[in-house]
């Protein structure tokens, strides 16, 4: 059953330099227990899109579009109503667990203060609750740590409190916006575990943003990879790896350092990013592209199938077919 | 290995020490306690070496990497560079010594003044070292220095906010080498940087690097980072080596149980891979290194541990010709 589903979603900033799209078009289906995965570099317009469907749009953002949770659109949802849902049926794991939490109050008041809103617990239970919680995230001795204040503990240990924080009314979905990007790679390695655990315990959907190809292969069954505010290639995970269809996507992954690869030189993508507010009109990626055809920079491809099969969806002018012909030469340079 | 050659740079038992308040103190005045950043690191550096230097959070590699350039006085040991012991050095020797070694450092816009047009960045440690050059040579210099990272000749006059990310990392690292320095130590350089500006940096460094014959210490937290740049790698742990191998030796077969608990966290590009592999998760979290275990420090996390280990403290040493590891059990 699709649990959430969001259809042409855009999100838009006023700024001095003029609007800026900051995400166009973004679209997916999420059933229960599933787990979708949005990769993509700074500015591409991943966490934005995250944000407006949990209404968390900085003051001169809009977004349009629909994001239908159980029939109910998000984007146009009033605050009140918001608020019964966030952190109730959909919560949020941010990237920076140290300015996440509330420096002034002790886990145990953080923890508490939600399970008392949502739930209507008293607060002696809501604190049982919230050891509980602390003792499924691996957190030793969550008894005596609950009392504690955000900054006595680490890194890994602020990000697994923030993890039982947002796990605390059983979410139906979760997002984490790339929870462990600040963390070394054990704490990481322990973190997606306990996510993968709880997974599979509560059966949570869970929208993966990371910018990290090695995390989204391990635990998400969708990939969406997003650039310049757009979705270029969308399909379950063994299609982006195995066999991607976008030249950004087939970009980033020669990017990517590998402990298997034995080749020195690492293929990079030339260029930079593109500048949100003199977005070009055609494909954002067309200037970095090795591919290009004359149509890319004048019209935007459209998301369309990318095989038979129907899995899987891309955005590019250019025919799979030549794909696959050009990158044999163009591999290494 | 190149032990033949004649080493740029010897690291011998270096310690950095920092004095720090008691968390459970009474008074002001009550006695500090010694963190031990760095504790007793020794390795050689030859020329147009890549040393890569890998460790979490804590372990001191930055540290060590700032000690080298004596910007962290060391507490203790030698540091020396070409035959010269840097801390018995003067303020006039090091003038002399910071010519050869250049930094570029993690951040790569906070580490650019932003006041400053990226002309007078680059051309600023000409103006320190080579005074005796002229306006228009330091001008020719700085242009053919940009245009070798990557830069246009029209961003001269831009100052460091107009840039991305990679090309700032581009900046500094142009005013590290135009000094034409011996050694350039990179501290986290690409870890700020998106994927694909990452893989761009890396082949930059290592282009010139090929080209100048520098050596590099190159320090990253990310295994596979490192792997596509360096010759030997370092792995620290809480001050302390943990091993120091080559390359191939250090990827095929790791000696140490951290290098192998680090090598297997690093996530795979390759769902089937990642799905099925077993991670070897370390319990538990960084000690403080205010208080190290006993023995030797990675005891309380690793997974061959037993009794022997808290007592003995390890030492490097060789465990065949590519490898050297601190463990009591290997």
């Amino acid at each position: 059953m699709t649990l959430l589903q969001v259809k042409d979603l855009g999100v838009r900033f006023a700024t001095h330099d003029g609007m800026v799209h900051a995400v166009n078009g973004v679209s997916f289906d999420l059933d229960r227990g599933q787990t979708l995965g949005i990769v993509g570099e700074s500015g591409s317009g991943k966490s934005q899109s995250v944000l407006a469907m949990m209404g968390l749009l900085a003051r001169n953002g809009t977004a349009s579009g629909e994001a239908n949770y159980q029939g109910r659109n998000l984007l146009t949802m009033s605050a009140q109503a918001l608020n019964r849902v966030r952190g109730n049926h959909l919560s949020m794991i941010f990237q920076d667990p140290m300015t996440s939490l509330n420096p002034y109050l002790t886990v145990e008041r953080q923890m508490t203060e939600v399970l008392e809103l949502h739930k209507g617990m008293e607060r002696r239970a809501a604190k049982k609750r919230a050891i509980e919680l602390l003792d499924a995230v691996r957190i030793p001795d969550a008894a005596r740590r609950v009392d504690m204040y955000p900054h006595e503990f680490s890194g890994g240990m602020r990000q697994r409190v923030m993890i039982a924080m947002a796990l605390l009314c059983e979410p139906e979905l979760l997002i984490a916006d790339e929870p462990t990007t600040a963390l070394d790679v054990t704490v990481q390695a322990q973190i997606l575990g306990l996510l993968k655990d709880l997974q599979r315990d509560f059966g949570t959907a869970i929208i993966m943003i990371t910018h990290d190809l090695g995390v989204v292969a391990g635990l998400c069954d969708q990939v969406m990879v997003m650039y310049g505010g757009r979705v270029m290639e969308h399909g379950d995970a063994e299609h982006i790896f195995y066999r991607p269809t976008h030249p950004y996507t087939i970009g980033l992954l020669g990017a990517l350092p590998r402990l298997d690869d034995e080749g020195d030189a690492l293929t990079s993508i030339p260029g930079n990013p593109p500048n949100l507010a003199r977005m070009p009109a055609g494909c954002p990626f067309a200037e970095r592209c090795g591919h290009v055809l004359p149509q890319c920079a004048a019209t935007m491809p459209a998301l369309v199938a990318a095989g038979d099969d129907g899995k899987a969806l891309r955005a590019c002018h250019v025919p799979v077919a030549q794909l696959i012909a050009d990158s044999g030469e163009a591999v290494h340079d | 290995m190149t032990d033949s050659r004649q080493a740029i740079l010897s690291v011998r038992n270096v310690r950095v020490h920092f004095q720090v308040a008691d968390q459970d103190a009474r008074w002001p005045w009550s006695e500090k306690k010694t963190l031990k950043a760095v504790d007793g690191i020794s390795f050689d550096l030859y020329p147009g070496e890549t040393l890569g230097v890998v460790g979490e959070s804590g372990c001191g590699k930055s540290t060590l990497s700032r000690a080298i350039l004596n910007l962290i006085p060391a507490t203790d040991g030698e540091i020396v560079w070409m035959g010269k012991d840097l801390r018995k050095g003067s303020e006039r020797d090091w003038l002399h010594v910071r010519r050869d070694i250049q930094m570029i450092f993690q951040d790569p816009l906070a580490s650019l003044d932003p006041r400053m047009t990226v002309a007078q960045i680059i051309a600023e440690p000409l103006k320190t070292h080579r005074p005796e050059l002229s306006g228009s040579e330091v001008m020719e210099r700085v242009r053919k220095m940009m245009t070798r990272v990557g830069l246009t000749e029209q961003q001269i006059n831009r100052y460091p906010h107009e840039f991305s990310g990679g090309q700032c990392q581009r900046i500094g690292i142009a005013r590290a080498l135009i000094l034409e320095p011996k050694l350039i130590i990179c501290d986290e350089p690409v870890s700020a940087l998106d994927v694909s500006i990452q893989a761009q940096i890396i082949n930059l460094l290592k282009a010139l690097q090929r080209e100048l014959g520098l050596a590099l210490i190159f320090i990253a937290h990310d295994l596979a980072v490192v792997k596509h740049i360096s010759d030997r790698i370092l792995v620290m742990y809480l001050g302390r080596e943990m091993e120091l191998a080559a390359k191939h030796a250090l990827y095929d077969r790791p000696s140490h149980p951290y290098t192998r608990a680090l090598l297997s966290a690093i996530p795979f590009p390759d769902p089937a891979r990642e799905r099925n592999k077993t991670i070897q998760l370390l319990a538990g979290d960084l000690p403080s290194p205010i208080d190290p275990p006993s023995g030797c420090v990675f005891r309380t996390r690793c997974p061959l541990a037993e009794a022997r280990c808290a007592e003995e403290k390890p030492h490097l040493h060789a465990v065949d010709a590519d490898t050297q590891c601190s463990c009591l059990k290997v």
